[in-house]
């Protein structure tokens, strides 16, 4: 394929790919004022009457937000949540830190500590002692999420976290162990 | 029959009485009316309005009261502390002298349900609605504001651009009831509602009637967007309070003209025990279509109020004027 040089152009106009039939002309409303414009405000003016009624009839579509909550998609990323192993009760969490590396905000502190054979925590040959999340620096990127190679911590579908004190935000493995209080609904299928 | 003469005169007690009775309902009606009218124009943008306080928000105006009343009473330095302090007072009175005409009722057992019936009552009309301009105009100008200045020059133009041919449009159903007084057009109406015959007239009456209440669309007086509610500016408290309540009750008054002019008044079927009733649903539909409008149309620039105002309705209300006098001298 041989590239088309510059010197081998001969049409120079400025629109070299706009043809006659490609023009358009362009499509003006018709003139304002005078009987006809008279007429045409009056219509107008019983159209927006007939579009402003027809949302009286369909009725309300807002939320009422502390009683009704937005539902979220199954991968909305909410607050995280710490697991246990379903059958044994042993935290999922090995304290390899891999998600404290790969949080961009810096946000998660994990201090490991050797597992006690007799009383075991996780399943694994170490747990994590503190395991804490900042969720006031959390930007929800997920990506603690992807590096962690247990699934010991997900995001879940939590997102009323505000509170009054920035040290209140700082959750611990406790915190993010427990179930949340008031279950965020999820959107079902098609919604 | 004199000028300014009094058709119908009842004892002075019951005039008290039915005096009291009146602005007792009407001022029960203003509050539920802003209530209405929040919850209204929330359906009309598909949410729900108010409904905090109380079952579906019905207290709403007790809460905006007592915020009002709460309020520090203020007043600003450069203003004229009387003229500021009587405005308010001003545009109230005018909207309860107003409402004195609008019949409820006609004569029973000897009592009209009505204010007083006064001979000349499209000029009573005119005489104190215009009288809730000298409020505005008062307080834009002692609140010593350039908003507020602005705001009530605004109102000023609107009131005389709108006050013409809101005259001329109730001329002529005066034309074909051969009357004045409000009892005797309507029943004057009892075969057919002079809405029909006066179709241009109901019109141009409720066009200049959105534009002399200050309602959207021609809500320029107060415009919130540009002038920070113009006139009202520096009010605040329940002398703002007081504003507000002169707005319904304007609303509330000129929707009972257009009743009492054009929808037959107190005419409806049943017996007449129900006249009051029929009346004040008339008058509460014309307030629904005031806030249909009021949740539809964009607020007019200023040159679009005045040219709408000398180029439209004056020249249509005189052409209609015109052609029910020809009309009701040839037939």
């Amino acid at each position: 394929m041989e590239a088309k040089l510059n010197a081998d152009k001969t049409d120079w106009s400025p629109f070299p790919y706009l043809d006659d039939q490609d023009v358009i002309s362009v499509q003006r409303g018709p003139e304002p004022g005078g009987l006809p414009g008279a007429y045409r405000a009056f219509g107008e003016t019983l159209r927006g009457l007939k579009t402003t009624f027809g949302r009286i009839i369909e009725g309300p579509v807002t939320i009422q937000y502390p009683e009704e909550k937005t539902p979220v998609y199954p991968r909305f990323r909410g607050r995280h949540k710490l697991h246990r192993f379903e059958d044994t009760g042993l935290e999922k969490c090995v304290g390899c830190s891999l998600c404290a590396a790969a949080c961009p905000a810096d946000c998660i502190r994990v201090v490991a500590e050797e597992n006690d054979p007799e009383n075991r925590v996780s399943a694994g040959e170490r747990f994590a002692e503190v395991y804490e999340i900042n969720l006031s620096r959390c930007i929800f990127c997920g990506y603690c999420e992807v590096a962690c190679p247990f699934d010991a911590i997900t995001m879940g579908h939590d997102y009323e976290m505000s509170d009054y004190n920035r040290s209140d935000l700082i959750f611990t493995k406790e915190m993010l162990l427990a179930e949340p209080i008031d279950r965020t609904p999820l959107r079902s299928e098609g919604e | 029959m004199l000028l300014g003469e009094v058709d119908f005169v009842e004892s002075t007690g019951v005039m008290v009485v039915k005096s009291v009775l009146i602005f007792i309902g009407v001022f029960l009606i203003v509050p539920v009316l802003t209530v209405v009218e929040r919850k209204l124009i929330g359906r009309f943008q598909a949410r729900y309005g108010p409904n905090r306080v109380g079952p579906g928000g019905v207290m709403q105006p007790l809460a905006d009261v007592g915020k009002l009343l709460g309020k520090q009473v203020f007043r600003p330095e450069n203003a004229i502390a009387f003229l500021y302090a009587i405005a308010p007072g001003l545009v109230i009175l005018s909207g309860i002298l107003t409402l004195a005409i609008i019949p409820f009722g006609n004569v029973e057992d000897g009592v009209g349900l009505y204010g007083i019936d006064v001979s000349i009552g499209v000029l009573y009309f005119f005489a104190f609605s215009s009288f809730a301009f000298y409020g505005l105009l008062l307080a834009g100008w002692a609140s010593g504001s350039k908003y507020s200045f602005l705001g009530a020059m605004r109102s000023a133009a609107q009131l005389i651009s709108y006050e013409v041919s809101m005259g001329l449009a109730l001329l002529g159903v005066v034309m074909m009831a051969g009357s004045l007084s409000m009892t005797s057009i309507v029943e004057a109406q009892g075969s057919i509602w002079y809405v029909v015959p006066q179709f241009v007239g109901f019109l141009i009456f409720m066009i200049s009637g959105f534009a002399e209440t200050n309602r959207s669309p021609f809500d320029l007086p107060e415009a919130d967007a540009e002038l920070v509610q113009g006139f009202q500016t520096e009010y605040g408290g329940m002398r703002f309070g007081s504003f507000l309540l002169a707005e319904y009750l304007e609303m509330f008054v000129v929707s009972g003209i257009a009743v009492t002019f054009f929808l037959g008044g107190w005419m409806g079927p049943g017996p007449p025990w129900l006249d009051p009733v029929w009346v004040v649903v008339k008058i509460l539909s014309l307030i629904f279509v005031f806030i249909w409008v009021r949740a539809t149309l964009p607020r007019v620039r200023y040159d679009q109020l005045m040219s709408l105002g000398w180029k439209v309705m004056l020249p249509l209300a005189t052409l209609n004027v015109l052609v029910t006098a020809i009309l009701v001298t040839v037939l």
